[in-house]
């Protein structure tokens, strides 16, 4: 081995590679989304962002957002700690289904999701509602979803999962011995809950509702589909609103830039936090000896409760499914659920005639894939660097690598338009690869996620027994250190597929005449009220997310929900 | 008179049977350890003590009054039985200072704040900890966090204290200054001890009465330590306990050799009662024999490792090695010397196990 004495050698080169890839797609963008934001003609303009933030329009899109990302915070918490306690703390029949089903809503793309509760629930023509009113002859429907009651039900609905994976992943790891020596210390069930448990989990609590705040604050989907139509607006959809409505004028450019740098800062600060919390390190709560942890025995409720998680699933997760299935099946929207009026047309019309669907399936499919593909390649690596490798400069990708979890799908959209439609020399806009570009941003945060996590599973040693029997730098990663991390990229690899297959956020402020993705196409059809095909292809979505699950549990081995950020 | 009766309690999980119709009676104020392999069975019988296992058959009494029974499907919760417990992983809680840890069972039963704050300091005191009263525990060490657990489980007087393993997460250093700590905690608040461990050592330095289990918590020896030690009462515990040689020998003529080396030599004259072709298995210490230059029974040392202050031989005789430990001042054999066997504190067992009086 020479290489220690050399100035520039592999290592170096592997850093200046991934801090040049992270600084392209994701640093740059940012940074001339800052820049637009605030300044102007070379100077700093804080009066023009006041002036800005102080339309009507906009300032009510942020309250909007603050409002509907603290509600679905705070319901989001309590669904998910009070489910998470059931399944992991109490004697609850048909626990590890249970646990199982409460991911489901993860899975389910909650713009589909609120397409159902439109379908379901919206003032005149919701199905409930109707049903609702005949059976009580008003005139009044009695749930209106286009409202910010329905974004904030609809969202936490679909987003509790972030709180039950912490909180119940936090409660299998707590060492059982905690509530036990509490408990001979005398004191009772709900003491222990109340004293022990939950100030121990107050950190994953704290983290998981973080979580759901960063997500919901950037949530594009459920306020799009929900609520256009009553005029409620927040930061992403008026995004996406005043850059459609002006057709890309600079007045809603820059108006954009403003309002996502306030996502930005919003995003930094909440990952601060949840970093904080995290890294205290008075909460760890080590795990000893795997005793089975105390169970409540919930004796007379045992079955209430189960009867109120298993209506919760089928309110959430059963009742939209069919929902966008049975109107899939329709001949025309409107008509009852009578088997004269199914048809199977709506799925060979989107499959096989529809330009705009065939379109949109083929660019989803071959966009994900390559995105997949090269994030988790490029993640592979840069987590290598990050964990693995010794070398100077290395907190700056530590630090560039921190980017990516922080950025919202808008705030991506947006800085990529700013970066590739040719003020820089190369004009992406309205092509694929502008969509490309962006993905790659927008998924960097998982593949880096999943592949640190597999990285830091293989202890140094490993790789030091392989040079130590004189394999090089080279042969040490590919034999040794890469067939180790390999489940870890074939999970990020799927990680990124499948949300990437129905995104719908970012590729909303790309798209093209050509370019539309799955996303895009239901989102449309559903605007144009052609909602028969808007469920087929949603329908088609769905099935293909659950094949992709089947896959990701057929390759890994394990269960792992591949979702968030539609 | 008796304070915890355990009556042929038994414990199954699924097809295994944990715990097999255990009876024990331990006297107030006594300090008795479950000794044994792990998955013995040992670590359940202290479970279903402390409430957190319900049993399947039998029942336990404290003082005259039933707190498990299978009979009467009768358990008292775990927190109403007023026992002290300390855990093998700490089990601190890392949210609360030490202080409050130590309090936290003195709040529950609603004391008065001076109180609360008189027997705290107390249990803090006795355990060593009033410097420290203000951290929180992950800012300490381990043998630290195990003193919070010993002053929280005292700081309300227990009669019984349940301590599972709890030196084990500890180093040897620190294991022996605690060793030391909880002995002069039972004198000073006179409660029962039962304590598990796997640890002989630890065994013999706290009991007063060791009980040695094998799986199934089956006892195999209910003693004071040093009868565990000096007369093992089967095979089982003299293996457990420290080094063993286990030999098989035959006997010609009243005269006791390793098995079919009798050109080495005899081991000894005395022969225990055996039946006629079933001689018994010879059982002896490795620092309970020398090695001879000339006569004892005839080897060749094998291998040779320092440990320290002994010295640890293997020697060969015949088919059979003999391991021995000097100390390592004594005149040094090398690997492949010829060398004497002078065997001493010979122990008999029969071909069941059983110890053979001889």
């Amino acid at each position: 081995m020479t290489g220690t004495d050399r100035k520039f050698g592999l290592a170096e080169l592997l850093l200046l590679f991934s801090v040049l890839v992270l600084v392209v797609v994701v640093a740059v963008p940012i940074l001339l989304i800052i820049w637009n934001a605030f300044v102007v003609d070379g100077g700093l303009n804080i009066a023009g962002v006041a002036q800005v933030l102080s339309q009507p329009d906009v300032f009510q899109a942020v309250v909007n957002s603050l409002v509907i990302a603290a509600a679905v915070t705070v319901l989001s918490t309590i669904l998910g700690v009070f489910f998470a306690w059931l399944v992991s703390r109490t004697d609850l029949p048909f626990k590890e289904t249970m646990k199982l089903l409460f991911l489901v809503p993860f899975m389910l793309p909650s713009f589909i999701g609120a397409i159902a509760w439109k379908i379901l629930l919206s003032p005149r023509a919701g199905l409930i509602n109707k049903g609702l009113m005949s059976l009580f002859g008003t005139e009044q429907a009695l749930f209106n979803i286009y409202s910010l009651t329905g974004i904030i039900a609809v969202e936490s609905m679909y987003l509790f999962p972030f709180v039950f994976i912490q909180v119940s992943g936090a409660l299998e790891r707590m060492d059982p011995t905690l509530e036990e020596s509490a408990r001979i210390s005398g004191a009772g069930l709900l003491t222990i809950t109340r004293r022990i448990t939950l100030p121990l989990m107050l950190p994953s609590i704290a983290a998981g509702a973080l979580l759901v705040a960063l997500y919901s604050l950037a949530h594009f989907g459920v306020p799009a589909v929900l609520g256009t139509e009553a005029g409620i607006f927040n930061i992403p959809t008026l995004i996406y609103q005043k850059i459609y409505a002006s057709g890309g004028r600079f007045e809603a450019i820059r108006a954009g830039t403003i309002l996502s740098s306030i996502l930005v800062i919003a995003a930094a600060l909440i990952l601060y936090s949840q970093n904080r919390i995290l890294t205290a390190g008075r909460f760890q709560v080590i795990a000893g000896k795997s005793v089975r942890p105390m169970l409540l025995k919930l004796r007379g409720l045992k079955y209430p409760l189960l009867a109120l998680s298993v209506l919760y699933i089928a309110v959430t997760v059963l009742l939209p499914t069919v929902t966008i299935f049975l109107v899939a099946l329709l001949r025309t929207y409107g008509l009852s659920f009578a088997l004269e009026n199914m048809t199977l047309h709506n799925f060979t019309y989107i499959l096989f005639t529809m330009k705009l669907t065939r379109d949109a399936i083929w660019n989803s499919f071959y966009l994900s894939l390559a995105a997949a593909l090269v994030t988790m390649l490029v993640g592979t690596l840069i987590s290598y660097v990050i964990v693995k490798m010794r070398v100077r400069g290395k907190f700056l990708l530590e630090f560039l690598g921190l980017l990516p979890f922080s950025v919202p799908g808008t705030v991506i959209a947006l800085g990529v338009i700013l970066m590739w439609s040719g003020k820089f020399g190369v004009n992406l806009y309205n092509t694929a690869w502008i969509i490309f570009v962006a993905y790659i941003a927008r998924y960097m945060a998982f593949a880096l996620k999943s592949t640190s996590a597999a990285l830091e599973q293989v202890g140094d040693s490993l790789e030091e027994a392989a040079r130590a029997c004189g394999a090089s730098h080279w042969q040490a990663m590919k034999d040794v250190v890469l067939p180790l991390i390999k489940p870890g990229m074939v999970a990020a690899f799927f990680l990124i597929f499948l949300p990437a297959l129905r995104e719908l956020t970012t590729s909303v402020l790309l798209y093209g005449p050509t370019t539309r993705t799955i996303g895009v196409a239901i989102y449309a059809l559903n605007e144009d009220g052609e909602t028969v095909y808007a469920a087929a292809l949603s329908a088609v979505a769905l099935i293909i997310i659950v094949i992709g699950q089947w896959v990701i549990k057929q390759v890994t081995g394990t269960t792992k929900i591949a979702g968030g950020g539609s | 008179m008796a304070h915890v009766i355990l009556r042929d309690i038994t414990k199954r999980f699924g097809s295994v049977v944990a715990v097999d119709k255990l009876n024990l009676e331990i006297a107030r104020g006594e300090c008795i350890s479950f000794l044994g392999p792990s998955g013995c069975g040992k670590t359940t019988t202290l479970r279903m003590l402390a409430g957190f296992e319900d049993l399947d058959e039998g029942e336990i009494l404290v003082g005259d009054r039933v707190i498990s029974s299978s009979f009467k499907n009768y358990y008292l919760p775990p927190e109403k039985r007023d026992f002290g417990m300390v855990f093998q992983a700490f089990a601190v809680w890392p949210h609360l200072s030490v202080f409050d840890n130590v309090a936290f069972p003195l709040q529950i039963r609603g004391l008065s704040r001076s109180e609360i704050r008189e027997k705290t300091t107390t249990a803090l005191k006795y355990a060593g900890l009033l410097d420290a009263k203000d951290d929180y525990p992950n800012a300490l060490s381990g043998g630290q966090k195990q003193r919070i657990a010993l002053a929280r489980s005292i700081s309300f007087n227990p009669t019984v204290m349940l301590l599972d393993e709890p030196l084990s997460n500890l180093d040897p250093k620190m294991r022996e200054v605690m060793r030391f700590e909880i002995k002069e905690l039972q004198k000073r608040f006179n409660f029962t001890i039962i304590y598990v461990t796997h640890d002989q050592a630890e065994a013999m330095a706290l009991s007063d009465r060791i009980v040695v289990m094998d799986f199934g918590a089956l006892v195999q020896q209910d003693d004071t330590p040093v009868n565990v030690y000096l007369k093992p009462a089967n095979k089982f515990v003299f293996g457990f306990i420290g080094l063993s040689n286990f030999l098989e020998v035959e006997v010609v003529e009243k005269q006791i050799y390793l098995k079919g080396a009798r050109e080495a030599g005899p081991v000894t004259a005395v022969v225990p009662p055996h039946a006629p072709g079933h001689p018994p298995t010879l059982a002896c210490r490795p620092g309970e024999i020398d090695l001879v230059p000339d006569g004892g029974v005839r080897g060749v040392v094998a291998r040779r490792v320092l440990l320290g202050d002994i010295i640890d031989y293997r020697v060969t005789v015949g088919a059979t090695e003999v391991r021995v430990q000097r100390n390592v001042r004594k005149p040094v054999f090398r690997e492949g010397d010829p060398c004497g066997l002078a065997f001493s504190a010979l122990h008999w067992y029969d071909e069941t196990g059983a110890r053979v009086s001889g």
